[in-house]
């Protein structure tokens, strides 16, 4: 399709044609013409959103839950600013956007004009690509270049800088299938050489692990059930990192609970004494590994990424698979049953004893209180209302996301988002949004902090205009929790400014904005306040008080390696764990 | 530069080809300065008005895994064509080309002209109390020659940078 059109048409017309429904967006000088364009047509649905921030982590919710790209309009200077934090948020967990964003007139480019900033020289560290568009007649190639780029190998940010002249100039426009990127061809398939010396090292392992990441999400549907079937062919325990959650099934017997800083004690015991770890879609992140150099010590790694950056960065790997992940288990469990691989029987039965031993220490264990409300009590009676439904759940950072990640088990993908790479705080709202946007029909929860939620709050605003009935289920204990924790571990428990002084009235707040407002502090009136918030048609703010002292556990101390977790049944020392070294990690 | 695994750091100079659009050299550099790596000397130049190509030549220093990182991470930009370790792929010519100026009288302005002669530099300038002259060759060799002529009434000094190309017939 070619055809003469306006520069502002040709970003609808070519968000159309990659089969946009939805975008998120705020309208401001530099964009007038797209939104415009965008007034005369019907088939890409808009969301006014209340903050730049808040369109970008929308537009992540929307990918991460649907597996699709996430759109972004934006105005120029600080619509592009505000846009910043999101960018680098989905650069992190590579999830694919689309930013467009407006500009000055070409003319104007440089002379410091009214809301004009350097948008690419600024997104340029925190997008995979970004683009400036000086000329009409690139615009629709690059719009197309963009979300082939966007979703194409590694997943990430794209941003597409258009100046208001361009959008009103006229040119002509080329449709998507008329355009093949000249250079960038990310490799899907892995080496058959090293696939076979993966499956060969893995059928003769005596102490296996899955160490699963985000990639396995990213891959799409049919990596997650390849990995289940690789897991069940093989008998051996699996782990994941807080962004692979879903992946695999927690109700699963081999299933060992999440990794790393705040895992479980069988993951990360299983991690450390390992033979042979198949790492597959994740980045060996420092919350994963804890000290790097007593990081799996007696372990061959076995590393399957689509970035080849990704390989050899942090942790030295002995067979490093690029590909996508995807393509790489099919093509190892085709290798796995050709070779008719067998694996030993009796050392896998060992194995199993020994992390049935660490399982049996129960590290995610707490103490109940009839009093106050505990934290990790909440997330359970709210994973017990929920667990049948159809639900998506979003959180912020800080104790209660980790806390969701331990006490709420996900059997699916695409189920769980969260801010893992950048840990932005405010993330959780608008990615409720956004994956409610996509999901109707759906539950969608957003577990988050009294803190945290405070950042992007106004969005609260966007999901009742839109009658997107999102929860927001705030954990309060009036602390910025996970400082609060840090302080106690590194600074002698001097609370500076960690405790949330002059908290808002929550009830009050959301009936504010039109939404519902419920309150809970008591544990035996918890389960009957959830039904309540799940009744509702009408977006919920939950307000549940809880105990204002819990810390999350278990912990790996930072500069500590795996095998010298802080477990709940030995918190005493807390101020003790971090070593001199450790205390300059973050 | 940190030890990774105790290994000491290496001098690679890597040879890139990449799209000549508006922001691409500020990617790479940006990647360098934002990761923490060094850049020891960096060249460009466009190679095909045609295709709109640039030879970008990077010398660079680091631990064997920083370099590999540094390689992986500079393919994966978009614009990026192609990187090629010209250190690892076998001898490679390497050349850079500077201007240096002396000023002196006299003897001094005998001894320059002799130094310069030896290294087979070039005057390209000369006054009654100065020279620049211009020299092409290995960095060390450019090394060399500055610190000679720097007793001499060395002045300034101009260096382009490395520009390297794999021996052979085969080109990156």
């Amino acid at each position: 399709m070619m055809r003469e059109m306006t520069g502002a048409e040709m970003v609808m017309q070519a968000l159309i044609d990659q089969g946009v429904e939805h975008m998120f967006g705020y309208p401001g000088g530099a964009v007038l013409p797209i939104y415009d364009a965008m007034f005369h047509q019907n088939q890409v649905k808009h969301v006014l959103v209340r903050h730049e921030q808040g369109a970008v982590h929308m537009a992540e919710g929307y990918a991460r839950s649907s597996g699709k790209a996430g759109v972004v309009l934006v105005t120029s200077g600080p619509g592009a600013t505000n846009a910043v934090t999101g960018l680098t948020d989905a650069l992190l967990d590579s999830i694919p956007v689309v930013c467009i964003t407006g500009q000055v007139p070409t003319h104007l480019i440089g002379s410091d004009a009214f809301q004009e900033c350097d948008t690419v020289g600024i997104t340029r560290p925190c997008t995979k690509h970004n683009y400036l568009v000086r000329d009409v007649n690139d615009l629709a190639r690059v719009l197309h270049e963009a979300f082939y780029v966007a979703q194409n190998g590694r997943p990430g940010p794209v941003v597409v800088d258009i100046p208001k002249d361009v959008q009103f100039a006229k040119g002509i426009y080329v449709g998507p299938e008329n355009i093949q990127h000249k250079t960038y061809q990310p490799k899907l398939r892995g080496d058959d050489e090293k696939i076979r010396a993966a499956v060969e090292l893995l059928a003769k392992a005596k102490k296996p692990v899955f160490y699963t990441g985000g990639g396995v999400i990213n891959s799409g549907p049919e990596a997650s059930r390849l990995l289940r079937e690789f897991a069940r062919l093989s008998g051996y325990p699996v782990t994941s990192t807080l962004m692979g959650l879903g992946a695999y099934p927690a109700s699963d017997k081999q299933w060992l609970g999440m990794l790393g800083m705040h895992g479980t004690y069988e993951a990360n015991m299983a991690m450390h004494d390992c033979d042979v770890m198949l790492c597959v879609g994740a980045r060996f992140d420092d919350r994963i590994t804890g000290r790097l150099d007593a990081f799996s010590p007696g372990s061959k790694k076995i590393h399957i990424d689509i970035d080849p950056s990704s390989i050899n960065k942090n942790v030295k790997v002995d067979i490093p698979i690029i590909g996508d992940v995807k393509h790489v288990l099919e093509d190892m469990l085709t290798t796995w049953r050709g070779m008719k691989a067998e694996p030993d029987r009796r050392a896998i039965a060992s194995w199993w004893g020994e992390i049935d031993r660490w399982r049996a220490r129960k590290s995610l264990s707490y103490a109940k209180s009839p009093d106050v409300i505990k934290p990790q009590y909440a997330i359970e009676r709210l994973y017990h209302a929920v667990k049948d439904k159809d639900v998506y759940i979003t959180t912020e950072v800080g104790q209660h996301q980790m806390w969701a990640a331990q006490h709420f088990h996900f059997e699916e993908p695409n189920r769980w988002m969260t801010s893992g790479g950048l840990g932005t705080m405010g993330y959780g709202l608008p990615a409720a949004i956004g994956a409610q946007v996509a999901h109707p029909e759906s539950l969608v929860i957003d577990i988050a902090g009294e803190a945290s939620i405070q950042m992007c709050l106004q969005e609260l605003s966007t999901a009742l205009q839109f009658n997107l009935p999102v929860k927001i289920f705030v954990l309060n204990n009036e602390y910025m929790g996970m400082v609060r924790q840090w302080q106690d571990l590194l600074h002698g428990g001097r609370y500076s400014h960690s405790y949330s002084e002059s908290l808002p009235d929550f009830v009050k707040l959301a009936e504010a904005y039109g939404g519902v407002g419920i309150r809970c502090s008591r544990p035996g009136d918890l389960d009957a306040a959830i039904q309540e918030m799940l009744k509702s048609d009408r977006p919920v703010l939950f307000d549940c008080i809880v105990d204002q002292k819990e810390n999350c556990l278990p912990m790996i101390p930072s500069g500590k390696p795996h095998n010298e977790m802080i477990l709940p049944d030995h918190p005493e020392g807390l101020d003790e764990a971090i070593s001199e070294e450790g205390k300059i990690m973050v | 530069m940190p030890l990774i695994n105790n290994e000491p750091a290496e001098r690679h100079t890597l040879s890139l080809l990449v799209d000549n659009e508006p922001g691409v050299l500020a990617r790479i550099v940006g990647l360098f300065s934002g990761r923490g790596y060094n850049i020891d000397s960096l060249t460009v130049s466009e190679v095909s008005h045609d295709s709109r190509r640039s030879r970008i030549t990077v010398v660079t220093t680091g631990a064997p895994m920083i370099i590999e990182q540094i390689k992986s991470q500079l393919d994966r930009l978009v614009p990026v064509h192609r990187v090629v370790d010209l250190t690892v792929t076998g001898k490679a010519v390497e050349r850079e080309l500077a201007l240096i100026k002396v000023r002196g009288k006299g003897e001094i302005r005998q001894e320059a002209l002799l130094i310069a002669d030896s290294f087979r530099a070039r005057t390209v300038d000369t006054t009654l109390e100065s020279f620049v002259f211009e020299i092409t060759g290995k960095p060390e060799k450019i090394d060399q020659f500055v610190s000679l002529l720097e007793p001499l009434g060395l002045v300034e000094v101009s260096r382009t940078g490395v520009a390297a190309i794999g021996r052979g017939p085969d080109g990156m």
